[in-house]
């Protein structure tokens, strides 16, 4: 063996940092001193995107005032479909890194996708009544968000149903990475069946059948929502490293008898660095 | 026809969803923080 081979640093491992931010520990110290900042972002920029649409942006000319659900309604969906993307992305992390991080991501990430879901479906009701003359229609577009909110729900259920939580974890992980499949129909629903839903009205490539007027107020309110939930997935993961954290110190107290038994064996962060 | 139930409607649920679930957030994460400070901080059993 050369010198040369004796003296080079091993070889990076693909995605090196990734695997560095997935460790719980690091993740905490990372991210509550972000919470009050992004908290407040949140709140600031979804008020002013939902009281411009209420209030301030113009009336459409076919559909009149009712044409402001909109600013709830897409962007709710919109957060909806980025959700169960985020979903699987992390069921994927899961399965093949088995990062525990991802995991309770995944967990973190169920519910309140499914309470973007279950907004974006109140308000298209809301919005078919006066439009349609019905609550609800059995459409491409509709039935694919219904689906949606059913994935969210089954996984939520999923994660819960075995006494083992790594069960629980990796069969939810496949229903949502079987499940992301339903994100491509939503999208598509439009163009691929004669659907009683609008088609695509905003395109990124050119061509948005949208007045700016109404645009703006939309994507300020869309972007409030995906700080929102940007916001509501950190603070709940934050909170459920911390559960887990004091849970593994109050099952080593009761192994071992007492906290200083702990505190020789070193403290959580070094033991996750160590498994991570 | 008056759209005003509708719209106040959609709203009116978001907003209740938005502010209920950071509400709720909150106190979870509240909560998980003074637990585990609560913990860390005990102090040793006597040997």
């Amino acid at each position: 063996m050369t010198e040369t081979a004796l003296t080079a640093e091993p070889p990076k491992r693909a995605g090196a940092w990734l695997h560095h931010y997935a460790n719980p520990g690091r993740f905490l110290r990372l991210a509550k001193p972000a919470l009050p900042w992004l908290a407040a972002f949140s709140i600031l920029i979804t008020a002013v995107g939902l009281v411009w649409g209420y209030a301030f942006a113009p009336a459409d000319w076919e559909q009149g005032n009712a044409a402001r659900i909109m600013y709830v309604h897409v962007p709710a969906a919109w957060v909806a479909m980025a959700a169960y993307a985020a979903l699987a992305v992390c069921s994927f992390f899961s399965i093949i890194w088995r990062h525990p991080l991802a995991d309770l991501a995944a967990e973190e990430i169920g519910p309140v996708g499914a309470g973007f879901t279950f907004v974006c479906l109140v308000s298209g009701s809301l919005w078919g009544k006066p439009m349609w003359g019905a609550y609800w229609v059995w459409d491409a577009r509709l039935t694919s968000v219904l689906v949606l909110f059913f994935l969210y729900l089954g996984h939520i259920a999923l994660i819960r149903a075995f006494d083992n939580p790594q069960h629980g974890y990796r069969a939810a992980a496949i229903l949502a990475l079987v499940g992301a499949v339903n994100l491509p129909i939503i999208v598509f629903s439009v163009q691929w069946w004669n659907t009683l839903h609008q088609g695509n009205t905003i395109s990124f490539s050119g061509g948005s059948k949208i007045y700016i007027t109404m645009l703006y107020p939309l994507l300020i309110a869309s972007l409030g929502f995906y700080l929102c939930f940007i916001t509501l997935v950190v603070t709940r993961l934050c909170a459920a490293i911390m559960e887990r954290r004091t849970g593994a110190l109050l099952l080593a107290v009761a192994e071992r008898g007492s906290f200083d038994s702990v505190a020789e064996r070193g403290s959580f962060d070094s033991a996750a660095e160590r498994d991570a | 026809m008056n759209f005003a139930p509708f719209i106040n409607g959609s709203y009116g649920v978001t907003t209740l969803f938005l502010i209920g679930i950071g509400i709720l957030t909150y106190r979870r994460y509240r909560r998980a923080t003074q637990r585990l400070k609560a913990v860390e901080t005990r102090p040793a059993a006597p040997r």
